[in-house]
């Protein structure tokens, strides 16, 4: 889980960093989402490169879920009988969401990349101009578009802060000062990501990009 | 006080086992929780009922034999308190209370609220230990220790082995468990040399029992009646994953 | 009618002669062997899984035997040795204060009220220093200085600073090592484990133990167990009060079907009486609570001056409190030993001053203490003690003084041993607190786990060879006559118990028995008392078997009737006390004859009369018991008035 968990990790602090790419204006934004393609040319053809990422990514992917359909099988194994009483004593709600966390967000993935890379689900559509689709997207009218993507960053935000305290202790964070340390950062680096995906839609929907 | 309690019924590890209501009329509340129980079954056994089965030795919170699942909390609502030592003013009059076995394929019922927890000797047994012969050991100031590895050793050797962690745990894990000890044995430096092989035979032992694996939600340490830190387990892993690189090397590597 | 009548001196044939020091040498030289290759031959059986129990099973399957282990508990780590909380002695002379092993044997006999064999309490004092040897290598962890050496502190009023400890929690981290060399041998298979087994008879075949009847309490079926040898580990019987420290699965069983048997039962009226328990809260207690003996090291006892004073404590002003032990015993003032600590709360009590529900309790108070050190200070030291303290009670310790009262503790007496800690049946060993070797009349402080751990780790198992050397013996099984009729003898009993079908709890009986033993023969016991005791518990006994109500049967896990065949031998065990305690008219340790007392209210012994072990024989039914009586000599310790005034 945690060497997954942290490849998916590296991949969306890079696709932030791509996406306030936006504020520096259409032609930069969609000079970017080009040059994406044509990353490891001259020496692959073009967008082999992208591919290459892609099917890293889906590896990750399926390794991630794998695992965690493991883990969610042996839970459920493990306890044949249910407590007819059961109160959650300590669980933070991100540690009690992760199984269905991540299938939220798996569903908001399939739908982004139809939405906004494949383009099926976008307004506009146009492959080679993400600047426009990104627009069209969270115009105003469409505010049950922002809503949705809204709710899962914030879900992927749930999801990274135990994710990311989790991913630590497994790999073998094993001292008291040190656990505070990495609660701390691991919820730092939820906020800092859910605020990095959701300005650009929120400056959409100002107006503040158009 | 007078107490409804609702509480699991199972006469052997073949019946299903269902809820049955009771009602438990003037409990004092400097009772404890297990003394409730006993005026409950002092009163079924007259009235020609089977008194209710439940595990209890010291009654003073070390043994680690009783374990209740109480409204949804193990050992109750006292935090760092077993049910043993859980006392009747923790509760109102008028109160509903649900009292379970703790729940999990590794700990299956014996009867009514009594569940079997060999698994957890056999995690011990698979490792738990170090090998020291009796009459093999050296003089004891041989080998000094630091005062802070000695005290981080005894919190983690504080563990009653009672199963409220994996009662707990969404997951049905004894990773607690298994970590306190890992922990406790690899601090000390009469622990270093089965440190890798320890950890690993006491994990294999418990994937095998049919606990659950850990997903640091910490649920475990909460309920705790000794208060097993959670990084314990942090450290069971960091020995892990140096162990599991350290198969099938070289010795003295 | 004559209680008892006396049979032949009884002696302790293994003893080995010669300067004391050289005694346990000479012994393990003269003692025969067994070859390594001979052992897996040889099947041992141990009874109970505590200090004593687990350390010599463990230690008999390194040697190679083959061991055969039962507990009534669901896990060997749960015996009640796990309890015990002040800490363990050794003569390690680590403090340079001048402690030795022969001071450590010199302190054990003098605190044993010279009821205990010399011989045996020095190999005690010197095996002391190897069970710490033992226990560091295990990974005990004991509390240590900051320079890594082990700390240790002075416990029950010693002098020298010979206690080592784990924080409360020493018994339970010296259990669970043992515990831990135990799963090891079983996870090699040198050791089968049967926990949830209780021990209902001893088989007896040709004169020599060869093994034992055994229920399992999950599926109730009962089987014949075989072996060379058996030990008994099976702890005490201070359960016999009903309320005491011990678990409440504590019984007398195994011990009390090997003295039915034939095994001679020792001093059985030696029983210790823990000054500092919380005090019983109604009728519905069912154990009481053990609050640590180091509390009394800060914390002062007092009783208001006036009887039936029943202000709040803090209403009281100071000179209208009887500060009891410091005016009494003004050099030891509140750290005056076990016994005398007790009686003297009891006193108070008896008075009308007592405080607390029923008037059975005495403060405890520690607000001299908070003003002197701060409130800090005292945290850091009994922190988790007040704590408990609270949970128990619902009051909170640093504003409103404690309340103690004495509870029974300890069992000094138990299944008469030799020095190789054979009993009086050949092949039959025991253990711990289940014989009654080394503590004599009263039990030091930090003793009991240093008696359990060198009777399981260093005694027994030299010792046992000797008497496995013969081996291995002629095969039985269950098809012999012995074990056929010690099996049915248990089956009818447990028929019996469950065909009363009466109309009062096992429970309640054993409240009943618990408050004649208490009263009678507990901290004080009289000629008068005792004999109306014994009259109380033979009706009792008849009425238990008349009206006694056990539910449910015998083929599954049945509580009920676990305890009613603890509490029927605990009826049986209650009257030969009774009958120990009347014939030995002197006090000595925990036993404390109002008679026999000087002037001021101190134990008077008799040394002239009463300078023997009382070895009891079962006659069988309603026969009187038969006394052997052991001579003590004592040849390097002279007995003296203890005074601690």
């Amino acid at each position: 889980m945690a060497v997954t968990g942290i490849l998916l990790v590296l991949f969306l602090v890079a696709h932030m960093l791509g996406n306030l790419k936006i504020f520096t204006g259409e032609t930069a934004f969609d000079h970017y989402a080009h040059w994406l393609r044509e990353i490891g040319t001259p020496l692959l053809p073009s967008t082999w490169f992208l591919w290459i990422q892609r099917t890293a990514l889906l590896a990750a992917v399926l390794a991630h879920i794998g695992a965690a359909t493991v883990l969610a099988v042996r839970a459920r194994a493990a306890r044949p009988v249910r407590y007819a009483h059961r109160k959650k004593v300590n669980g933070s709600y991100a540690a009690r969401t992760m199984r269905w966390g991540g299938v939220i967000i798996l569903l908001f993935v399939i739908y982004h990349i139809l939405d906004l890379t494949t383009g099926h689900l976008n307004p506009e559509g146009v492959p080679g101009r993400p600047y426009g689709n990104v627009v069209a997207d969270f115009a105003p009218e469409r505010w049950y578009v922002t809503l949705f993507y809204t709710l899962a960053v914030v879900a992927l935000g749930f999801h990274l802060r135990h994710g990311a305290f989790s991913a630590f202790r497994s790999l073998g964070q094993q001292t008291p000062a040190g656990e505070r340390r990495a609660r701390a950062a691991a919820l730092g680096f939820a906020v800092v990501l859910c605020a990095g995906y959701l300005v650009v839609p929120f400056a959409v929907l100002t107006g503040l990009v158009a | 006080m007078n107490l409804t309690l609702r509480i699991w019924r199972q006469s052997g590890p073949a019946d299903k086992g269902r809820m049955v209501t009771y009602q438990v009329d003037d409990v004092s509340p400097d009772m404890s929780f297990l003394e409730m129980l006993d005026v409950l079954n002092e009163r079924l056994i007259l009235s020609g009922e089977e008194p209710v089965a439940f595990d209890h030795d010291c009654r003073e919170g070390i043994c680690g034999m009783c374990g209740l699942m109480i409204n949804g909390d193990a050992h109750g609502p006292q935090r760092g308190t077993t049910a043993c030592q859980l006392h009747m003013r923790q509760f109102s009059d008028g109160d509903t209370i649900d009292i379970e076995p703790w729940r999990a394929r590794a700990f299956p019922v014996i009867k009514d609220l009594v569940v079997n927890r060999n698994a957890f000797d056999k995690i011990i047994a698979a490792g738990g230990y170090i090998t020291a012969p009796t009459g093999s050991a050296p003089e004891a100031h041989s080998v000094p220790v630091a005062k802070a590895d000695a005290d981080a050793a005894f919190s983690s050797a504080a563990c009653i082995g009672c199963g409220a962690c994996v009662a707990a745990c969404p997951n049905g894990s004894g990773m607690l468990f298994t970590a306190a000890k890992v922990t406790q044995l690899s601090l000390l430096p009469q622990g270093q040399p089965e440190r890798y092989t320890r950890v690993v035979g006491m994990v294999d032992a418990h994937d095998e029992a049919g606990f659950g694996g850990c997903t640091n939600t910490g649920e475990c340490t909460a309920v705790c009646p000794k208060g097993i830190p959670l990084n314990t387990i942090g450290r069971l892993n960091r020995d892990y994953l140096a162990a599991t690189a350290k198969r099938g090397g070289t010795p003295g590597s | 009618m004559d209680l008892f009548t006396e049979g032949d001196p009884i002696a302790d044939a293994r003893a080995p002669q010669g300067p004391i020091e050289t005694r346990w040498d000479r012994r393990r030289f003269e003692a025969k062997l067994v070859n390594p290759a001979n052992r897996r031959k040889l099947t041992v059986i141990v009874v109970g899984t505590g200090l004593a129990g687990g350390s010599a099973a463990a230690t008999l399957a390194e040697q190679g035997y083959r061991v055969r282990s039962y507990c009534y508990q669901d896990s060997p780590r749960r015996a009640h040795s796990i309890a015990a909380q002040g800490g363990i002695n050794a003569a390690k002379n680590y403090r340079n204060d001048g402690d030795s092993v022969h001071r450590l044997f010199y302190d054990t006999v003098k605190g044993g009220d010279f009821r205990s064999r010399e011989s045996n309490v020095h190999r005690l004092a010197e095996v002391s220093v190897n069970i710490i040897d033992q226990c560091v290598a295990q990974g005990v962890p004991f509390a240590r200085e900051y320079g890594g050496l082990l700390d240790t502190r002075s416990f029950g009023g010693a002098q020298v600073q010979r206690t080592f400890y784990a924080r409360g929690q020493t018994g339970q981290q010296l259990l669970l090592g043992a515990y831990q060399a135990l799963e090891r041998q079983i996870g090699l298979g040198n050791v089968e484990m049967n926990a949830r087994h209780e021990m209902l008879e001893l088989i007896v075949v040709d004169g020599r133990a060869r093994g034992i009847v055994v229920r399992d309490l999950v599926t109730g079926e009962i089987t014949s167990e075989f072996a060379d040898a058996v030990v008994l580990a099976s702890g005490g019987y201070g359960n016999v009060f009903y309320l005491s420290t011990n678990a409440k699965g504590c019984n007398v069983t195994a011990t009390w079907r090997a003295h039915r048997r034939g095994a001679y039962f020792a001093n059985p009226c030696y029983t210790q009486i823990h000054p500092t328990c919380i005090p019983v809260s109604g009728d519905h207690q069912s154990k009481l609570t053990l609050m640590s003996e180091s509390l009394r090291n800060d914390g002062r006892v007092w009783v208001p001056k006036a009887k039936g004073d029943d202000r709040a404590p803090k209403d009281i002003p100071e000179e209208e409190r009887d500060y009891y032990l410091e005016r009494i015993y003004p050099s030891f003032g509140n750290l005056v030993p076990r016994d005398i600590a007790s009686r003297a709360a009891k006193n108070v009590c008896d008075a009308g001053r007592g405080v607390g529900p029923g008037g059975l309790g005495v403060y405890l108070d520690f607000a001299d203490a908070i003003d002197r050190l701060g409130r800090k200070a005292i945290e850091a030291k009994y922190g988790n003690l007040f704590e408990m303290y609270e949970r128990i009670t619902g009051e909170d310790p640093y504003e409103v003084p404690m309340r103690i009262y004495p509870a029974v503790h300890y069992t000094m007496g138990g299944l008469w041993v030799d020095y190789d800690l054979q009993s009086t049946i050949p092949g039959l060993f025991v253990i711990g607190e289940a014989n009654f070797s080394d503590h004599g009349a009263n039990r030091l402080g930090a003793s009991a786990l240093m008696q359990g751990l060198a009777d399981g780790y260093f005694v027994l198992p030299n010792t046992i060879a000797n008497y496995l050397a013969a081996g291995p013996f002629e095969r039985v099984d269950a098809s012999h006559p012995e074990a056929v009729a010690a099996r049915r003898d248990v089956e009818d009993r447990i028929r019996r118990l469950l065909a009363v079908d009466g109309d009062r709890t096992v429970d309640s009986f054993h409240r009943e028995l618990g408050q004649i033993m208490w009263e009678h023969c507990g901290m004080e016991r009289s000629e008068a008392g005792l004999r109306k005791a014994i009259d109380e518990i033979r009706a009792l006994r008849e009425e238990f078997w008349k009206r006694v109500r056990v539910p449910g049967d015998d083929d599954g896990l049945n509580q009920s009737l676990e305890k009613a065949g603890r509490v029927a031998d605990f009826f049986e065990l209650a009257e030969l006390m009774c009958v120990d305690a009347l014939h030995r008219e002197e006090s000595c340790g925990g036993h404390f004859r109002a008679e026999h007392q000087t002037p001021d209210g101190e134990a008077q012994r008799d040394d002239d009369r009463f300078a023997y072990v009382a070895a009891w024989e079962y006659t069988g039914g309603d026969e009187p018991a038969v006394l052997h009586k052991e001579d003590l000599k004592f040849e390097y310790v002279h007995p003296t008035q203890r005074s601690y005034k």
